[in-house]
């Protein structure tokens, strides 16, 4: 049974990090992916130490209003005239280091220590129930995922048009009248969603992992949007059995095993893919060079 | 301030303590570059790199030395930057996510290594995985020493090879018309960033090591238009952070070294935003204003002068 | 245009008597540096006007103030006599080319398409006869073969050309283009231009940013010179003389013959700071 609920878990995960991340990587903002998963460990921590629970919502919102933060400063500093890449490294560095101080300062208290921080509790996941008058519904991991996947689901299904312009051509977004900052700051809220939610099962910075290794392999695998964001969902999961797998066979980390199988899909469609895959493409250059000559061959 | 003077008063500390500034002066120097060649996240992409260099490298010969992690992180230091550019050159993903897979599939390497070694029987494993945030006042004496003279010797060659540097992060192509190697230069550029990291390891941890090559650099940009003096800023904010992280983590118990380190560079970054001249929040404000007034007025002027009808001005 | 009635808005009523764009006082500064400054003009319905000016002008900045994509320090945008919030669907743009990524994983017909999103409102998605209509302008600039292609795959002037075809979906009654011609082959020249004389047959007001002084006569009806501030702004006829250029180029403007104009020192490239 544990399993079932920890593969589950791992794909709800990819899942929910598979679809914000096509569009993170579209805007190229991949890094903003990796601030915000660092930059939500505070939240989480002063969320725990107010309310003195680990209730899943106090914690989403905590880690809302962190993630949006994060993109409030970093776009701030941006507009003063640091670079994006020098803001993003300054913005999550201190937030990040926020989080750790105050996990060690209050680590009785919190019972988040820095092991979980990095590696999450997936294999832990079945052990924490959630209970509705004495009557076990599940793991609290799951729930919270599948209703995060759902928030994202509709947000973005709804706003399908709005997302991909903004993505596309903000400048013909914003001249048609989309908010387009609107629409940043509330995929930015959806990005800090998956990873608050990810964070407990797969640790802060494996989440970034998921983010955007998934979606750039189903950015080399495809031309349509729509393709992308379910290839990217395939290949998390497909990272989470395999990873889990090569887990139990070698004795590791359950979540760092995930990310690496996630890499190791990536290095095969970078080389693989029939479309913009290394091997492809070079043999579409020797055909063309050899067309070539042999025109030029024709031609003399 | 009185424990300042009880932590001086030891002499591991006041190795310590000296070690960390140094360091601090290094990265922030260091850190200037790599600010300059628009690559601040390739310093944290090779910070998380390095970890599964070091735990490798402590797979293979089992000691707990800063000599041999250098050559691990090194080789994997290497492999990312080539990961990096040859995922940009390759393919149409940009650098932004090349950064993200490389960091996150190598520190997922680097973390099933570590957790192998945990459960592995490598004997004296205890504490790599402080490598993780860093504890300075764990160190010993001849860590510190190893820390501070790569410290000394990073300082030594941006000093020697600062033309060069400045050449680079300026205008690749022009120094390369200069007969300069570029790619060696820059592939250095990248050695010395691992090496920095490699540094730090022990005392602020790969997490965040990349702070001190970001904040200090950044913050030193606010108060000045001159290379020069920005790399000597740099180095400045990035010693007194170091000083003041071990000084801190030092005194209060179980408070990791790298984190407050990270946090003071930080607060003298917050400080630099605000005051800095010209560019500071405060400076444009002031100067965002004037410019306004000023066109305001002179629009004013040109409307009554041409007998003009005003609408109010709303912006667009 | 097919279906003008698509847009609701756009009631005839509206859009009688108040000129298509008048701009009052305009002014954008980056930091220290103005980049535009006070200027003021009136635009004729019905007619194309070419926006010349040296590199650094503010052409680019502009169109983008005058849209409300950078915020202005002063003046005033008023389409059809009203503020531009309410007008929107009324403005067509094409920004430039090199503003997007064309590496993004969609096709022409999507990129098309793109131009009905602002009249569907919040949730509508395109539907048959949105994707009828957006193959209609395809066909209008000869790219209905490529309607399935991967938007990296086309020639620089056939990415050009979808633009254009979904300035034409967005079915606008006053277009802004950015730089269309910049870098195009012949062939994407000659259909923008008829496209452009058909916009006009269709009484649609047309502001082109443009770069090549020697087809200004040839496809402008009115030109407005620009640099930083408002140099000069008139009919084709009497406004794009030699002494006026002159006096925008500053000294940068070398005359060949008085056929083809030619500009040193300012090639390619928007005003961007």
């Amino acid at each position: 049974m544990s399993d079932f609920w920890i593969l589950l878990t791992g794909s709800l995960v990819a899942a929910c990090c598979g679809i914000v991340g096509v569009f993170l990587v579209l805007r190229k903002i991949a890094m903003i992916g990796d601030a915000i998963s660092h930059s939500v460990m505070p939240g989480i921590v002063i969320a725990f130490l107010i309310s003195g629970t680990r209730d899943s919502l106090v914690m989403m919102f905590a880690a809302l209003l962190f993630g949006l933060l994060t993109t409030f400063l970093i776009g701030l500093f941006q507009r003063s005239g640091i670079q994006s890449d020098a803001s993003i490294g300054v913005v999550f560095t201190a937030l990040f280091a926020i989080g750790v101080i105050l996990v060690s300062l209050f680590a009785r208290q919190v019972h988040l220590d820095q092991d979980a921080i990095l590696y999450g509790e997936i294999a832990f996941v079945h052990w924490n129930l959630w209970e509705v008058g004495g009557v076990s519904m599940g793991p609290k991991a799951v729930w919270l995922l599948g209703v995060t996947l759902i928030v994202i689901a509709a947000v973005i299904g709804l706003f399908y048009k709005q997302f991909k312009l903004c993505a596309f051509d903000p400048a013909l977004a914003a001249a048609i009248g989309i908010p387009v900052a609107l629409f940043h700051y509330m995929l930015m809220g959806l990005v800090s969603m998956a990873t608050v939610s990810s964070f407990e099962s797969v640790g802060a910075i494996l989440v970034v992992g998921m983010l955007i290794i998934p979606a750039s392999t189903a950015y080399l695998l495809t031309d349509r949007l729509g393709m992308m964001i379910s290839l990217s969902i395939a290949v998390g999961v497909a990272s989470t059995f395999a990873g889990y797998g090569a887990s139990i066979i070698l004795d590791a980390s359950i979540a760092g095993c995930i990310v690496c199988a996630a890499g190791l899909l990536f290095v095969a469609a970078f080389l693989l893919s029939p479309s913009h895959g290394l091997i492809s493409r070079r043999l579409r250059q020797r055909k063309l060079a050899a067309e070539t000559t042999a025109n030029g061959a024709r031609a003399v | 301030m009185s424990n300042f003077f009880t932590m001086l008063a030891d002499p591991n500390m006041r190795w310590i303590f000296f070690g960390c500034m140094l360091l601090g002066l290094s990265s922030g120097v260091i850190g200037s570059f790599t600010y300059l060649r628009k690559q601040s996240l390739v310093g944290d992409t090779l910070a998380h790199a390095a970890l599964p260099g070091i735990c490798i490298a402590f797979m293979l010969t089992g000691v707990k030395s800063i000599g041999i992690f250098l050559i691990g992180a090194t080789l994997a230091g290497i492999v990312a930057t080539f990961g990096i550019g040859y995922i940009t050159r390759h393919s149409r993903l940009k650098q932004d996510a090349a950064l993200g897979i490389v960091l996150s599939s190598f520190f997922g390497l680097g973390i099933v290594l570590l957790t192998f070694i945990q459960h592995g029987d490598y004997g004296n494993q205890a504490g790599l995985d402080k490598f993780l945030f860093g504890q300075a006042a764990a160190m010993v004496g001849s860590d510190v020493m190893t820390m501070s003279v790569m410290s000394a010797f990073l300082v030594t060659i941006c000093a020697l090879l600062f033309k060069q540097f400045k050449l680079i992060s300026f205008d690749p192509g022009f120094a390369k018309g200069l007969g300069y190697n570029v790619g060696l230069l820059e592939q250095l550029l990248m050695l010395l960033v691992v090496v920095a990291v490699v540094a730090g390891v022990q005392a602020v941890g790969v997490v965040l090591i990349a702070a001190l090559l970001i904040t200090p650099a950044v913050s030193a940009r606010y108060w000045t238009n001159r290379l020069g003096t920005m790399i000597i800023l740099s180095g400045a904010f990035g010693a007194l952070s170091g000083a003041l992280g071990t000084w801190i983590s030092s005194s209060v118990s179980n408070l990791p070294t790298g984190p407050v380190t990270v946090l003071a560079a930080t607060a003298v970054f917050v400080l630099s935003v605000l005051l800095g001249p010209e560019r500071g929040l405060l400076a444009k404000r002031i100067l965002q204003a004037r410019v306004k007034r000023s066109f305001l007025k002179e629009n004013e002027v040109l409307h009554t002068a041409s007998g003009e009808r005003m609408k109010g001005e709303t912006a667009g | 245009m097919s279906i003008s009635n698509a847009i609701p808005g756009a009631s005839a009523a509206a859009t009688q008597g108040a000129s298509p764009l008048a701009i009052n006082g305009l002014s954008v500064a980056y930091q220290k540096k103005p980049v535009l400054r006070g200027v003021t003009f009136e635009v004729n319905e019905g007619e194309l006007i070419g926006v010349i000016g040296p590199n650094g002008a503010g052409k680019s900045t502009m169109i983008k103030a005058a849209l409300g994509l950078i915020p202005a320090i002063g003046g005033e945008v008023l389409v059809y006599g009203k503020s531009l919030k309410s007008q929107r669907r009324l403005i067509g743009y094409v920004p430039q080319r090199e503003s997007v990524d064309w590496d993004f994983p969609t096709n022409a017909l999507d990129v098309v398409l793109m131009g009905t999103y602002g009249r569907l409102g919040w949730y509508r998605r395109p539907g048959a006869k949105e994707k009828a209509f957006a193959l209609d302008c395809l066909s209008k600039v000869g790219m209905a073969d490529f309607a399935d292609r991967q938007i990296s795959q086309l020639s620089g002037g056939q990415q050009q050309r979808v633009f254009l075809a979904r300035a034409l979906v967005q079915d606008a009654k006053l277009y802004f283009m950015d730089e269309p011609f910049a870098g195009v082959d012949a062939a994407t020249e000659k259909a923008i231009i008829t496209l452009l004389q058909e916009l006009k047959r269709q009484g649609k007001t047309v502001i082109v940013v443009h770069h090549d002084l020697a087809t200004v006569k040839q496809y402008f009806d009115s030109v407005l010179l620009l640099n930083v501030e408002l140099q000069a702004f008139g009919p084709t006829e009497t406004t794009f003389t030699q002494e006026q250029l002159q006096h925008t180029y500053g000294g940068r403007l070398s005359f060949l013959d008085p056929g083809s104009l030619a500009v040193s020192g300012a090639g390619g490239g928007g005003g961007r700071p």
